[in-house]
């Protein structure tokens, strides 16, 4: 009796999960769909989602019309670059506070927080006006700049989550061995932080490939992102699904497939061997 | 050479004194174990050693060198930690090989010591695995391989058995006498177990609240202890303490007397009391015996072949060649 109840159970939430899912995944369906479509079929009401023809005229269209590889590396550039710089300032500061804490590091950390409740548009135009008197409007390393900034925070609390696994008695014994600072960040700290940090890096990378506030306000053409490449489709003049769902699809794939592909790395933790 | 010593040395953590300043010797080669309950201080006084904590006051001085402002890996002592504390990263080898790495000695004279130790502790056939592969004993020793290569002046042991199962214990116990036999250098060993401490040691250190209550050999400590606290703490099952007038009439507060210095009897003695709960070890067997005249349940050694129901009546003399006698602060009467 009771393994039919679990059994039907589990039949139940299995299906509640799935639909839960492909309502999540239903946008990218549809748009993956319309990318696929002529413009006057996208239009068409009522709307018919599976049957042909198909096309691929949508993406000649957005291919011609706008340099989706610019964009694409400018992408690429952006988001590795923000999260490598955010990485060399957020490594050192996590160490400090997970293994050198004062009384205000939880006080530290809960500001450093706080900053990400800030509405991004109260803070527009002094960085606006900042970016013109410097002269990087629209140049990949102001944005890089930024995008690390508004991130810093996100990878500094997941470093230090990551880290304050690791039992302090392992650095110690690594200082009793001779070791010195570097030392022990370069041969002990980072090789079994090396998960954590991982997730860290994918994490951030897709934070900043999506960013599309900043992205969009700092740039014009030759620092723009896929984001803009994306908004560039929403015209005034009328609305082109097909053309938008293709530029969309250009966009979110590339990190869709990284996210797929390092889906195992995101989730695998560390196995410690060390103590007991 | 392996000489410490500390002179006035205190530690306080903000407000809190753990450790008011104190002084102790260790001389060259002895094996020195600091034991007390938990939260005595004795692991922080171990830490002040190794320098992965900063002294308050004071001053360590490590075979005539002032050390007390050196960082921990120029003093020369290797650690031992409670929880092994294995890089879980690297093989047995690597973890072993890791201090020598750091000291940048060349590569045939790392893989040299490296072996010798392997070979010392059985784990020549475990070298390329990692920790995690290991079961608890040969990680153990794996942290003593990477303590030895390094030839430290002196070895500091936190707690190392305190992980281990109770066979593997004594067995890990054995081991680590008998490398200090071998070594001859230098080792500090933290316990709460007075039974390591007992076993091991050439000299013990009692410690409570961070105060030194006594130091001497294991034996001295177990004959003459200094205070009650020592007394109770020193020896197991542990001492019988009894006040009141069985103590006025040997002139002191308190009198102590071990299990073993009390003989039983079931016809005449100077105690009347009955058997309570008993405990069979085989070669021995302790009977905790109640009595109006005590508190508490005496208990009391007698041969394993003894063997006494629950509420038997019987007698107790104390050996008196044996009796302990404390004041009222507590401290002996000699």
């Amino acid at each position: 009796m009771a393994r039919a109840v679990t059994t039907r159970r589990k039949a139940i939430n299995t299906a509640i999960a799935w639909a839960v899912g492909l309502l999540i995944f239903f946008p990218i369906l549809w748009i993956f769909l319309m990318s696929f479509k002529s413009e006057g079929d996208a239009i068409k009401a009522p709307l018919d989602m599976l049957s042909a023809p198909w096309t691929l005229e949508s993406y000649g269209v957005v291919q011609e019309r706008s340099d989706y590889f610019k964009h694409f590396s400018n992408s690429v550039l952006l988001s590795f670059g923000s999260t490598l710089l955010g990485l060399i300032i957020a490594v050192p500061a996590a160490w400090a506070m997970a293994f050198v804490p004062s009384k205000r590091t939880k006080d530290v950390l809960m500001w450093m927080l706080s900053t990400k409740m800030l509405p991004a548009v109260g803070v527009l135009y002094p960085i606006y006006l900042l970016f013109i008197s410097l002269g990087i409007l629209d140049s990949q390393l102001g944005l890089i700049v930024v995008l690390m900034l508004i991130n810093l925070p996100i990878i500094i609390w997941m470093l230090y989550t990551y880290f304050k696994e690791i039992p302090g008695e392992i650095l110690e014994a690594a200082r009793m061995d001779g070791a010195s600072l570097r030392d022990e960040v370069l041969y002990v700290l980072t090789p079994m932080a090396i998960p954590g940090m991982a997730s860290t890096v994918l994490l951030n990378v897709i934070l900043a490939w999506n960013e599309a506030f900043w992205t969009l306000k700092l740039t014009a053409a030759n620092a723009a992102p896929l984001t803009a490449f994306i908004a560039s489709y929403s015209s005034p003049e009328g609305l082109f699904y097909a053309k938008l769902s293709a530029a969309s699809v250009m966009a979110i794939a590339p990190i869709l497939i990284m996210g797929w592909f390092s889906q195992k790395q995101l989730v695998r933790g560390l196995t410690f061997g060390a103590v007991k | 050479m392996g000489q410490i010593s500390l002179s006035n040395v205190a530690k306080r953590f903000g407000e809190v004194e753990v450790i008011p300043p104190l002084d102790l010797q260790i001389n060259d080669g002895e094996f020195v174990v600091f034991v007390g309950p938990s939260g005595c201080g004795k692991s922080t006084l171990l830490r002040l050693i190794a320098g992965l904590e900063d002294v308050s006051s004071g001053e360590i001085v490590i075979d005539g060198t002032n050390a007390t402002e050196m960082p921990p890996a120029k003093r020369r002592l290797a650690m031992v930690f409670q929880s092994y504390a294995l890089y879980p990263h690297m093989s047995v080898r690597n973890n072993i090989a890791f201090p020598l790495r750091m000291a940048k000695l060349d590569k045939a004279e790392q893989d040299r010591r490296v072996s010798d130790a392997a070979r010392v502790l059985n784990l020549t056939d475990y070298l390329d695995r990692r920790p995690g592969q290991l079961s608890g004993g040969q990680r153990q020793r794996v942290a003593i391989g990477r303590a030895i290569v390094r030839e430290p002046a002196a070895f500091l042991f936190d707690e190392p058995l305190s992980n281990l199962d109770a066979a593997l214990r004594v067995g890990m116990r054995l081991e680590i006498s008998e490398l200090h036999k071998r070594l001859k250098t230098t080792m500090i060993y933290v316990t709460h177990d007075q039974v390591e401490a007992m076993t091991m040691a050439d000299k013990i250190v009692v410690l409570r609240a961070g105060v030194i209550e006594q130091v001497g050999s294991p034996l001295e400590l177990y004959r003459t202890p200094r205070n009650l606290f020592v007394a109770g703490f020193i020896g197991s099952p542990k001492m019988n303490f009894l006040k009141g007038d069985e103590a006025k009439k040997h002139g002191a507060d308190t009198i102590g007397i071990r299990p073993e210095h009390i003989v039983l009897s079931q016809e005449k003695g100077d105690w009347k009391g009955t058997v309570g709960v008993s405990e069979h070890l085989g070669s021995d067997t302790f009977f905790h015996v109640n009595s109006d005249l005590f508190d508490e349940p005496v208990t009391v050694r007698a041969d394993g072949e003894v063997d006494l129901h629950y509420g038997a009546e019987i007698y107790l003399s104390p050996n008196t060649a044996h009796l302990h006698k404390f004041d009222a602060k507590g401290l002996r009467i000699s």
